[in-house]
């Protein structure tokens, strides 16, 4: 008697709470990501940094689409550019204008290196193909 | 003993069910009334502030540095999808200003007033393809001839290649207005015939 009353309180506890646990996790409704947010993950997981996301948004209400897509070379793809850390610290790309002058410089990381581990190149949560350019493979020493 | 334990073990799942289930009815709209619209309908959450969003990663500190869509949008003219800003008026009423050349902030744009018509197929109305907004802030080599032959009649387009991000689609559903809004590009409205023998009637230009 006193080994049963011991033993079955916690287990049915437990039970209750695990239920309930599953009942609360079943309502979790997934964020949407802001729209236009591009997702560049092609060397940082390998690296251990967060990926960048970077805002069109921001972007687009301070240049015209034509001075990236045109004057700075940035393909229209998601990961299309292979971009990595030395291009932008060369003044490519991102450099041209985060360079601690027009935009915050390269020492702050993780203002761009801001996003979720293990996200692959994407935009709008949609990781087609088609919209998207898979990362390089890694570089073998 | 053991009967006393069981009825308050089963009496806190109990509970919590209740509890659980109560909050999940209270949360859906409609929920009154079985016949009420949108059953299925989940509120979408727009402009979301970086950490809350899917992308960003909540236990960053910068991330809270960084600026909240919904504070920078307050000022710009709304519209019913994408970033829920019509990016285009904001341009025309001068609430934004993007800069045109980053060696030259006084080069402005030169907008090119040039509509072309691209008729389509059945009721559907024609695509009134308007330069002017577009040129507002893309470069001609933005879209010619990589993405468009700069000729009439020489682009085959559809919507299943739009849909596949080629075409219109390089944009448009990524960055600008989504494609579920078409009556923003399909606006040639059309009276063409819907029986066979029916005379066919057109007012393209």
């Amino acid at each position: 008697m006193s080994q049963s009353f011991s033993t079955s309180i916690p287990r049915k506890f437990a039970l209750a709470g695990m239920l309930f646990l599953a009942m609360m996790l079943g309502r979790v409704e997934f964020a949407a990501a802001e729209f236009g947010d591009i997702v560049i993950n092609n060397f940082s997981d390998g690296v251990g940094m967060r990926p960048v996301v970077f805002p069109h948004w921001f972007h687009r209400v301070r240049f015209a689409c034509k001075v990236c897509h045109t004057d700075l070379g940035f393909a229209m793809k998601a990961g299309g550019n292979q971009l990595d850390m030395a291009k932008i610290l060369e003044g490519q790309f991102c450099g041209a204008c985060h360079d601690g002058t027009t935009a915050w410089a390269t020492e702050r990381c993780a203002l761009c290196h801001s996003g979720r581990a293990g996200m692959p190149n994407q935009v709008n949560r949609n990781k087609d193909p088609k919209l998207t350019e898979a990362a390089p493979a890694p570089a073998k020493k | 003993m053991k009967n006393t334990s069981i009825a308050l073990s089963f009496s806190v799942v109990f509970a919590a069910t209740m509890l659980f289930a109560a909050q999940g009815w209270c949360a859906q709209p409609g929920a009154a009334n079985p016949n009420a619209f949108n059953r299925l309908f989940k509120p979408k959450k727009y402009n979301l502030p970086p950490a809350e969003d899917a992308y960003h990663d909540p236990e960053s500190e910068e991330v809270r540095e960084l600026q909240a869509p919904a504070q920078a949008f307050q000022s710009l003219p709304k519209s019913a999808s994408g970033n829920k800003v019509d990016w285009v008026k904001a341009v025309d009423e001068k609430k934004i200003t993007p800069v045109w050349d980053r060696g030259d902030p006084a080069a402005q744009a030169m907008p090119m007033d040039l509509d072309i018509v691209f008729e389509v197929k059945g009721t559907t109305p024609d695509v009134v393809y308007p330069h002017r907004q577009h040129t507002l802030i893309l470069d001609c080599t933005s879209c010619h001839p990589d993405i468009f032959v700069p000729q009439k009649g020489a682009n085959q387009i559809s919507m299943a290649q739009i849909m596949a991000g080629q075409k219109c689609g390089v944009c448009h559903g990524s960055v600008a207005f989504p494609i579920a809004e078409c009556r923003r590009c399909h606006t040639n409205k059309k009276t063409v015939a819907t029986r066979k023998g029916a005379p066919a009637k057109s007012n393209k230009p």
